[in-house]
């Protein structure tokens, strides 16, 4: 395995990955505008995770930047170079697909030779490079098999072994995972995320789903309708949810009638920080406040105005589901420990932790 | 900015992916265009056959005369005994088709799995037994046919089954194979119903587009036979045309080409009904 | 049969159980007996009769003698004949099919082109022969259309070198004429099962469109083009109606020299030769099918 990021450093001196500019995309397929002016940066070695919902344009992006799809107008930069016209077999990148990605007709070994194979390097190297490919992605063992052989979670593994073995200057891989078990789905995630940093490849990661995004991303940019909501660290797009679309699309939310006071908004008698200040409406002006379900605490007690409505399990903690007068739900996260005192219709009080909140 | 990345561009940015897709569009054209010619020319060639009057003139007369039943069993007595003998083997042959298949191949799904590979293996024998060969065989079974049931036509619809048999299985089969059946059948078992209802209540309706297909694959494959006919010494619309063709080749023309806008016709109505199957989304598309 | 019942099994040593579990078995397969007897009946006695004809002498004692004749030089001629007239129109047919599936699968999904084309291809690969004979005497016979066309406007006469529709050149002619769209019929499902994805990863991994061609598309589709060749060589090599209606001058293939053994009933003996034609054909054609059926299982793992 050291091996890799030894070759790795040695092709490419001490520079381990370029710098990526998606600068003012558009892309318009009929009447669908699936680019509206995308602008993104990759920093040398980054991982950034595309995230949004279906049909937002994350694969048209992820494609624009491969070179399989054109634009309407905007620029690819990799490097400060312009590649915006340079053809997908000339740009250098690494894809993983989905799913089915993987020649049928070729073993797991010579899948991964394949792009060595098309830049004519000899057989020595080529099968060297491809064993050290596969182990890195562990399966080793499974060099000879063929795709149909091998379940869903090793395919994936193949081709990122594959995409990998060319030493791409870009990693791109549009919803690798979501073809999988949930369970797979986690433990390959994690080990995308080891063998990214291992070998240092600037990368671009496209999801649907939120967890998978804030997981492997050192960025996270959210989507909606062909261009960036917000981009930053998982951290601040989960706590700092920049728009009502981010803090909804993120992470499960509490929707709660508040009032806003300097700076703050006033939620079920807790002052709570905004995310936006400046933004935001003029003071005594009614809204509605996400907040976080572990913002939320629950304790039991007796003159409490909540009563427990509902409680999931979900392991190390769960939610309990508060009814408030008015008809208010709240949804809180509390450690399963605490489970044995908040029995459904326990009556309960209610407070919310004052972290940055955003208004719907 | 994203104005004047546009304004600025090179002329050949819009180019590489759309040149490539104008290249794949000649490249159809030429292709549809030439087959095309190939086989449009001999379709077009025999409508002018058909419609060629004396003096080179347009005539109609022959598709007139096809048109007029009457006319036609006076004019051409053998022809209008093809035609009824096709019209009454199509539709014995459907039946026999459907009622020895469609029950056969869902009970072998249901009670008889171990089997489904025999059946499989039988009903597609016919594919490597052409026939020329198949008639040479059924000269003698055909002599026990005519002694219990005579020499009627009609009676050729028991080697046009055979005949189906590969393709009208292959489609029941695609049928079935897109269903689950047992779930299908345990759980209307479980409903308290008996197997025949649930073979005709719950798992032919679900079928239902892929026997109609089966039915106009028989269609226009009994159509079109003439081999067994032919050699076996009875009548069939194909074997009067050929008959026709050696005294009247225009009407014998006019005929083929009415049969062959028929036949047509049925599979464009197949294509209709199988396209409303693939409608449903397929299992892998998740 | 409503009153037939599956019971969950019983503890192994209830032989009442075990008892009604085969009577349940025997009951169930009663429900298959009219299919296989009716092929037994029609399918399985002809084939028999066919087999054992052809090793039946006029006596009816076993005899290698019809079996033998096959050696004969007209019947020799005739099976050359036959598989030259398969070989070539399969090669011809699968070239030019495999082009105009290409064009259809790159065609809109659903739309009319490819309905149409699909819908005829049906009509012209499987209804076929007699009316195919005399769509051809209506183009290119002698009073045919395009030779008359040729001749007035151009001078042209086609036959100036014989008579060639109604030989051997004019059923190639026609055969591939029904060989392309059966090509299309065969081979659209494995253009289908062709993943755009492949031709992606390919070009990200730095592949030319020839390329992909030669390293990915080439070699996936090369068994079921193979196979779809094959099926289209038994396709031509069993096709009796077309010739029947086309040729009427001696019988240059084998359907013909059976229909000849079959209808000649001044030569004695050549009822079981003809059947000794006809298993020769037959171990052609299964020897075929059983190649295109291990093609087959192929494309199915790799397209399916
Ligand atoms: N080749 C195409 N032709 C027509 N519409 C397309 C094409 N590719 C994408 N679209 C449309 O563009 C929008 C964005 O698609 P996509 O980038 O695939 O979304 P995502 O990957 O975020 O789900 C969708 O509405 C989709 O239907
Ligand atoms: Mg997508």
């Amino acid at each position: 395995m050291t091996g890799s990021i030894e070759m790795a450093a040695t092709a490419r001196g001490d520079q381990r990955g370029v710098a990526v500019r998606l600068d003012g995309l558009r892309r318009r397929f009929g009447a669908v505008q699936a680019l509206d002016g995308l602008d993104l940066d990759l920093a040398p070695g980054e991982l950034v995770a595309l995230l949004g919902p279906s049909g937002c344009g994350k694969t048209t992006a992820l494609r624009v930047l491969a070179g399989l799809e054109e634009t309407d107008s905007g620029r690819v930069l990799v490097d400060g170079r312009d590649i915006t016209t340079t053809p997908a077999n000339r740009r250098d990148m690494g894809m993983v697909f989905q799913a089915y990605s993987l020649f049928p007709h070729l073993t797991a070994q010579e899948n991964v030779e394949f792009g060595l194979r098309l830049r004519k390097r000899a057989a020595g190297e080529r099968r060297r490079r491809a064993a050290e490919m596969l182990e890195l992605v562990g399966i080793g063992a499974h060099a000879g098999r063929y795709p149909h052989q091998l379940s869903g979670g090793q395919q994936q593994r193949v081709a990122l072994a594959r995409a990998l073995a060319i030493e791409p200057q870009v990693l791109l891989l549009d919803e690798p995972l979501s073809a999988l078990d949930a369970k797979v789905r986690v433990q390959l995630r994690d080990e995308i995320r080891r063998i990214q940093v291992e070998v240092g490849t600037t990368t671009l990661f496209v999801t649907h789903d939120q967890e998978e995004a804030l997981a492997v991303a050192d960025r996270v940019g959210v989507m909606r309708d062909g261009r960036l909501e917000q981009v930053g660290p998982p951290a601040d797009i989960y706590l700092r949810p920049a728009t009502p679309f981010v803090a909804d699309f993120v992470g499960l939310s509490n929707r709660l009638p508040g009032r806003v006071v300097t700076g703050a908004v006033e939620v079920l008698g807790s002052r709570l920080p905004l995310v936006d200040p400046v933004g935001a409406p003029k003071d005594a002006a009614d809204v509605t406040a996400l907040v976080r379900p572990e913002a939320v605490d629950v304790a039991a007690d007796p003159d409490g105005t909540g009563r427990v409505l509902a409680v999931s399990f979900l392991g190390p903690t769960s939610r309990v589901t508060v009814e408030l007068p008015d008809d208010v739900l709240v949804v809180a996260q509390v450690a399963s420990a605490r489970l044995a005192e908040l029995a459904s219709g326990t009556a309960v009080r209610v407070e919310l932790h004052p972290v940055p909140t955003a208004l719907a | 900015m994203a104005g004047l990345a546009t304004g600025g561009l090179p002329p050949r940015r819009q180019g590489l992916m759309r040149r490539r897709a104008r290249r794949q569009r000649a490249f159809r054209w030429v292709v549809v265009t030439v087959l095309g010619v190939f086989f449009l020319l001999p379709l077009l060639a025999m409508l002018e056959f058909t419609t060629r009057g004396a003096g080179g003139r347009l005539s109609f007369d022959t598709w007139r005369l096809l048109f007029d039943w009457g006319r036609l069993r006076a004019t051409y007595p053998d022809l209008s005994v093809g035609i009824t003998d096709s019209a009454g083997l199509v539709v014995l042959t459907v039946l026999l088709m459907l009622v020895l298949l469609v029950p056969t191949v869902i009970w072998v799904r249901l009670r008889l799995p171990r089997l489904r590979r025999v059946v499989e293996f039988i009903c597609l024998l016919p594919l490597t037994i052409p026939a020329i060969v198949l008639v040479v065989g059924l000269a003698p079974v055909y002599a026990w046919v005519t002694y219990f049931l005579g020499g009627s036509s009609l009676t050729l619809t028991f080697a046009y089954t055979i005949l189906v048999l590969p393709y009208a299985y292959r489609a029941i089969d695609a049928g079935l194979s897109s269903i689950d059946v047992r779930t299908l059948a345990e759980a209307a078992r479980g409903l308290g119903a008996g197997w025949g209802t649930v073979m005709w209540r719950v798992v032919l309706p679900n079928i239902r587009s892929a026997v109609m297909s089966a039915a106009f694959l028989t269609v226009a494959l009994v159509l079109g036979e003439f081999t067994i006919a032919s050699l076996l010494n009875r009548s069939n619309l194909q074997v009067a045309i050929n008959l026709l063709g050696k005294s009247s080749a225009g009407m014998s023309v006019a005929v083929s080409l009415a049969a062959l806008v028929l036949a047509f016709v049925l599979l464009m109505l197949l294509s209709l009904v199988g396209g409303r199957r693939r409608g449903i989304p397929k299992e892998n598309n998740s | 049969m409503a009153a037939v019942v599956t019971r969950p099994a019983e503890p192994a040593s209830d032989n009442r159980g075990r008892l009604s579990r085969v009577l349940t078995r025997g009951r169930s397969l009663l429900g298959v007996v009219p299919f296989f007897a009716f092929v037994a009946v029609f399918l399985a006695v002809p084939t028999l009769e066919v087999t054992i004809g052809a090793f039946t002498g006029d006596d009816g004692q076993p005899t290698l003698s019809n079996v033998g004749a096959l050696m004969n030089g007209y019947i020799v001629d005739a099976f050359i004949s036959s598989i030259l007239l398969s070989a070539v129109t399969a090669v011809l047919g699968a070239v030019f099919g495999a082009l105009l599936a290409y064009v259809l699968v790159t065609a809109k999904e659903g739309g009319l082109l490819r309905r149409v084309v699909t819908a005829a291809s049906g009509v012209l690969a499987q209804f076929g022969g007699v009316t195919l004979a005399f769509a051809f005497m209506a183009t290119i016979g002698l009073p045919g259309f395009v030779t008359l066309f040729l001749r007035d406007n151009f001078g042209i006469n086609i036959y100036s070198g014989g008579v060639w529709l109604y030989e051997m050149p004019g059923l190639v002619l026609v055969y591939t004429y029904f060989q392309i769209p059966l090509m299309v019929i065969v081979f659209l499902p494995a253009l289908d099962g062709v993943r755009p994805q492949w031709r992606e990863a390919t070009e990200s991994l730095g592949g030319s469109t020839w390329q992909y061609w030669r390293r990915v598309a080439g070699p996936l589709l090369a068994p079921a083009f193979l196979g779809s060749t094959l099926l289209l060589f038994a396709n031509a090599f069993s096709a009796y109606a077309t010739a029947a209606a086309l040729v009427s001058q001696g019988s240059p293939i084998v359907p013909l020299q059976i229909r000849s053994a079959l209808t000649s009933e001044v030569v004695l003996g050549q009822q079981n030769l003809g059947k000794a034609m006809a298993l020769g054909m037959v171990v052609v054609v299964a020897v075929v099918m059983w190649l295109y059926a291990l093609l087959q299982r192929r494309t199915a793992k790799w397209l399916g």
